[in-house]
């Protein structure tokens, strides 16, 4: 939003400040100042003048010679502008003046030397307006400079909007007017009004508000006999400055006091308009604004109609057939105060949002609709004397905001800030911002003005920030807490995941990706992995990613496809969140899981995959000191490969898998790769308890190893099954059992395991564990280890 | 016996200047120190001497000349073997190597945890919380009305099941204070979902980290305090701050917080529009509504808050141009983040 400080300066006596500074520091205590702008710097040297005589030059077709009177001298003229008239006044730029880039001196132009520039309304950038020369219609004497009489020089300042969101009172000039009121300690003039209350022996307005729920007031009053046609030089260049187009003087005027006090108006043509009634229209309708687009109004829009003929879009835009046109000259003015919930899904459904709806959308103060309506008229008395009220003015005020009365004491505000403000700064504060304040020594009680009461201030927690923004945040003085030091907690998870990471990344080499919470369908496919169907989020941007993640993997794995450029040989993880469906309670499991994908070209599957078994082996051991079992599993997903597909438990608990690819997959990243992936729900290994460290002292007799080998079938040996066996067939001397070699050859497989058998009270000699490794061999005989001839 | 030492010491000399190795080293000690050797030979003899005194100091005296003459050219062995290793040593070349692979880290997770850091040394917790939550506790327990724009479809992704993927980590406000209760200090990054289209600036999918402070006496002039704190910390510089009037509806007062732009040192730059300040985190005390859904005594508890934007901090810190390099999975711009 666009804000002239002329404008504001009709409200407040600013003189003497640094305006633009006043400006800058509005960003800390009010609204986002974006920018500001200064009008009319690059304009000198302007007099209004009278073409005396007009002659078309000889050789040009456009050109035209002139007798300019500039007051103190006649000045010969070239000009190209095609609306040049002999008696015409018209500003002009005499020697020596600037007009933006352009500094005027005696210029010749097509042979005849031009003493100075008649100018054009948008060269001197009051609109933009370029047909033709501007012509001076008012009554002024010749030779004076244009910004004497005419308010060219101002700052204009853009203000976020987005920052003013819950501010509707800022929406206009005067609201401004008030802010800088306050933070310059001034005082804060009313506009000119003329009472309503002399037309109340008139007629009223025949107003019938229906849909009460989405009206707080709707008023009304008739106006005629209106003649003028274009609005005066100051209304249209403040309007223009601040972002609006001159249109009529009565379009000019109903928009000139929104943006003054920030009340929407709405004139309607009172030949075609003579009664209202305020409604919503069960079925729907098409509708024609005024701005020629025909829209479907539905059934929840709020509409203004004439006997049930609709004239306009409630707080958005009037209908076409009902507009003011040049020939209008008697209105029916609406003052209205919409519901702004209702408005904002209004201007929604039909992606039409106006100066008028935004202001509504914010909450406006109902208590408005009458200052405004008093505002236009009084303006209309002093620009077009002829106009005549002809209706009382007419009020169905159906909903008010309560008053909101807020009590709170001084040791409030000091807890929130932190810091000492005064008592007599707290009451000219709030009383300067238009709040009715009574001070019992440090105890206040405030009313809170209507333009604030309507959702802004409600709670005493809001003064706080009336008071703090206007004391100045840049004053406050610093300080640490007292609260006392508590120790840190942080979650196992939390430290877990963390661990996890620096693990994989610096042991294992691997790189931390991000990813999205749903599954991409469209990269599933083309790795020939069905999307499992899960919880689904009904507005994605596509379609293919409405499904959210069960598992982290086949976004990983097509990282990897689209990661094969990086390198012969890379891994990938990330920790994010999964859903694995929906609890009873009908909210998502949502189920943290770390996903890891090993990628390899030129090293065998099974060197990939006992990596990554190393990786998940080592996460336990070092994080919970305890060690994974790996069982043979049904797959989950249909990526897994079907032989070579694990479950990895700890304390006999499922917490994830290991697997390598199913060779259709595979095949879709790269034919000559291997693969391996493993996934952990990390909240099921943070549940698992840590193993504390027992220390056990180490014999001070040396160990003795015995190596034996046996033929097996590799694949179906269980380590861990046969360590206890071992243990429970040697007894208390075997204190260690490793696995030394694997030989594979003609179709067998030996393997080599070394027993370790150490007593904490003796040298033990080889031949007194015979009987040991015997009972060993025997005891190993049932899991398919035969010891090797 | 003289006449027998003279003539060893002769062969003694003659042999030792043959001898080249550290055997024949060895074997020349053997001969003359050995328990057969010469200098034993000669001990034995001197019972027969007639000036024993003498004879035994010329014997000690010969035994001496041999030892250290014996130690001596070993060590002169020694050192001309080292020399010789030395000369014949293989020159390594520590600039030619094959490139070995390293991890790295998400730029997103080293951010993160550089702030955690600076909090936990300040004494706050940090939590972990849930992506999907319910509309209660993404909007209605943070004071965010029915029919707040924050609602609508467009910026929301809502799932089939009612459920939400939270719009930010403010979600989480709600279940941590219901879980310590006051005091409370606590921070909780997490990653938010925002219904747009993406672009440079924009990603649907982001990381945002939340902090709350809540105590008896928390004030304004706190906020400011911890604020300022954490962020010359994060930037490694004193940087100034300023707070501007913001409208958040789950605080109040509510601030939008500026830090001092670095690059002009708050000249004004593009960087900061002109400005000389770069917006960084919207903070503010806590809403009183806010702490009494969650369980807090508000005439006794006031609190702050802040949503530090991770992701943008991330790009700011790394010079990332581009916000949909973080969630590319592009390994070639990921795996620079080595660590902190």
């Amino acid at each position: 939003m666009f804000l002239s400080m002329n404008w504001i300066g009709d409200f407040v006596d600013l003189s003497g400040l640094d305006r633009k500074a006043l400006i800058r520091n509005f960003t800390l205590s009010t609204a986002e100042v974006e920018d500001i702008i200064e009008k009319g710097c690059d304009i000198s040297g302007v007099v209004v003048a009278k073409i005396l005589s007009v002659e078309n030059h000889p050789e040009s077709k456009k050109l035209h010679l002139l007798k300019v009177d500039k007051g103190d001298e006649v000045v010969d003229i070239v000009c190209g502008a095609p609306n040049v008239r002999e008696g015409m006044k018209v500003a002009l730029a005499t020697v020596g003046g600037r007009v933006g880039e352009i500094t005027i001196a005696p210029r010749k132009l097509a042979g005849y030397t031009s003493y100075g520039m008649c100018c054009s309304e948008a060269e001197l950038g009051i609109s933009d307006d370029n047909s033709g020369i501007w012509e001076i219609t008012d009554d002024i004497a010749l030779g004076t400079d244009i910004k004497t009489v005419y308010d060219i020089d101002d700052i204009i300042f853009e203000v976020d909007n987005k920052s003013l969101t819950n501010r509707p009172d800022l929406w206009s000039h005067y609201g401004m007017a008030r802010e800088f009121a306050t933070l310059t300690q001034r005082e804060l003039k009313c506009p000119a009004l003329l009472d309503t209350k002399q037309f109340d022996s008139l007629p009223p307005v025949a107003i019938d508000v229906k849909a009460t729920d989405l009206v707080y007031r709707y008023s009304a009053i008739k106006v005629e006999n209106i003649t003028r046609k274009i609005s005066p030089v100051n209304m249209r260049i403040r309007l223009f400055y601040c972002g609006s187009r001159a249109i009529n003087f009565l379009a000019d005027l109903t928009n000139y006091v929104m943006m003054e006090l920030g009340q929407p108006m709405h004139a309607f043509d009172n030949a075609k308009v003579d009664k209202i009634e305020v409604q919503t229209f069960p079925k729907g309708l098409k509708f024609t604004t005024l701005d020629g687009v025909e829209r479907n109004i539905d059934d929840k829009m709020l509409m203004i109609t004439s006997g049930d003929v609709p004239v306009a879009i409630a707080g958005v835009m009037g209908g076409d057939a009902s507009k003011i046109e040049d020939d209008t000259t008697s209105l029916l003015l609406e003052s209205a105060t919409f519901d702004g919930v209702s408005v904002r899904k209004t201007t929604t459904r039909l992606g039409l949002r106006t100066d008028a709806s935004q202001r509504y959308e914010k909450m406006l103060d109902p208590e408005l609709c009458r200052t405004a309506t008093e505002r236009l008229l009084s303006l209309l008395e002093q620009y077009d004397k002829g106009a005549t009220v002809i209706s009382a003015f007419t009020d169905a005020y159906v909903n008010r905001y309560p008053e909101i009365t807020l009590t709170f004491d001084k040791k409030y505000v000091d807890r929130y800030t932190g810091i000492e403000i005064s008592n007599e700064t707290i009451v000219r504060t709030l009383t300067s911002l238009g709040f009715a304040v009574t001070a019992c020594g440090d105890d206040f009680t405030v009313v809170v003005p209507s333009w604030r009461a309507t959702k802004d201030v409600t709670i005493k927690a809001d003064i706080i920030e009336e008071i703090t923004r206007i004391y100045g945040y840049d004053n406050f003085e610093i300080f640490t807490s007292s609260s006392p030091l508590l120790p840190v907690r942080k979650e196992v998870i939390k430290s877990d995941e963390d661990r996890m990471k620096d693990i994989l990344v610096k042991s294992y080499r691997m790189h931390e990706v991000h990813s999205y919470i749903w599954s991409d369908s469209k990269k599933n496919d083309e790795l020939g992995i069905k999307t499992p169907e899960n919880v689904k989020v009904i507005n994605a941007q596509t379609p293919d990613h409405s499904y959210l993640r069960v598992s982290m993997i086949p976004t990983l794995l097509a990282f990897v496809k689209e990661n094969k450029a990086y390198g012969d040989s890379f891994s990938i993880f990330e920790i994010g969140h999964t859903v694995e469906g929906l609890k009873e309670n009908g909210e998502c499991n949502e189920v943290n899981k770390l996903g890891v994908v090993l990628y390899s070209r030129g090293e065998s599957e099974e060197s990939v995959f006992l990596r990554a078994r190393d990786a998940v082996a080592e996460l336990a051991a070092d994080i919970l000191h305890k060690n994974i079992e790996f069982a043979s599993s049904e797959c989950d997903y249909d990526f897994e490969h079907p032989v070579n597909s694990f479950d990895i438990r700890i304390d006999g608990k499922k917490v994830g898998f290991i697997s390598t690819l199913h060779p259709t997959v595979l095949e879709n990243i790269d034919k000559k790769c291997a693969v391996a992936v493993f996934e952990i729900s990390t909240q099921l290994f943070a549940d698992v308890a840590v193993a504390n460290t027992k220390y056990s002292e180490p014999s001070k007799f040396p160990a003795i190893d015995i190596d034996i080998t046996f033929t097996a079938d590799v694949g179906a040996i269980v380590f861990d099954e046969l360590v206890s066996c071992a243990k429970n067939a040697a007894g208390e001397l075997l204190s260690d059992v490793k696995m030394k070699d694997i030989y594979t050859a003609d179709g067998s497989s030996a393997v080599t395991f070394r027993f370790s058998f150490v007593s904490s009270e003796r040298t033990l000699t080889k031949q007194e564990l015979t009987p040991a490794t015997e009972a060993i061999c025997k005891a190993l005989e049932p899991l398919g280890l035969t010891l090797k001839a | 016996m003289q006449n027998r030492i003279e003539e060893l010491k002769r062969s003694f000399v003659t042999s030792l200047g043959a001898a080249g190795s550290a055997e024949s080293l060895e074997a020349l000690r053997v001969e003359y120190l050995g328990k057969k050797g010469y200098v034993a030979e000669l001990m034995k003899g001197l019972k027969d001497a007639s000036d024993k005194k003498a004879a035994g100091q010329l014997i000690n005296e010969f035994k001496t000349e041999v030892e250290d003459s014996i130690a001596k050219a070993t060590e002169e062995l020694r050192a001309a073997q080292i020399a010789a290793k030395i000369r014949g040593a293989k020159k390594y070349n520590p600039t030619l190597r094959a490139e070995a692979e390293f991890g790295s880290y998400h730029p997103i997770t080293l951010a993160t945890r550089e702030v955690e850091e600076i909090f936990v040394s300040m004494g706050f917790t940090i939590e972990n919380y849930f992506e999907i939550v319910d509309d209660y506790k993404c909007f209605e327990a943070l004071n965010i009305p029915k029919h707040h724009p924050a609602r609508d479809m467009q910026d929301t992704y809502y799932l089939d099941n009612g459920q939400l993927l939270k719009t930010h980590t403010s979600a989480a406000q709600n279940a941590i204070m219901k879980k310590y209760g006051a005091p409370l200090r606590a921070i909780f990054p997490g990653r938010c979902f925002r219904n747009e289209s993406t672009d440079a600036c924009h990603e649907n999918t982001f990381f945002q980290m939340e902090g709350m402070m809540i105590d008896e006496n928390i004030s304004i002039s706190n906020l400011i305090y911890f604020m300022k704190t954490m962020l010359s910390e994060v930037f490694k510089r004193d940087v100034k701050v300023r707070l501007r009037p913001g409208f958040f509806p789950f605080v109040e007062p509510g601030f939008e917080l500026d830090i001092n732009c670095e690059i002009c040192g708050g000249e004004g730059c593009p960087s900061c529009k002109n400005s000389g300040w770069l917006e960084l985190c919207p903070c503010g005390m806590i809403h009183p509504n806010v702490l009494r859904e969650g369980g807090i005594d508000t005439e006794k508890y006031t609190g702050f808050a802040f949503g530090l934007g991770l992701t943008r901090l991330a790009m700011m810190k790394y010079g990332v141009k581009d916000i949909r390099d973080f969630n590319s999975g592009n390994l070639k711009a990921l795996s620079q983040f080595k660590s902190i």
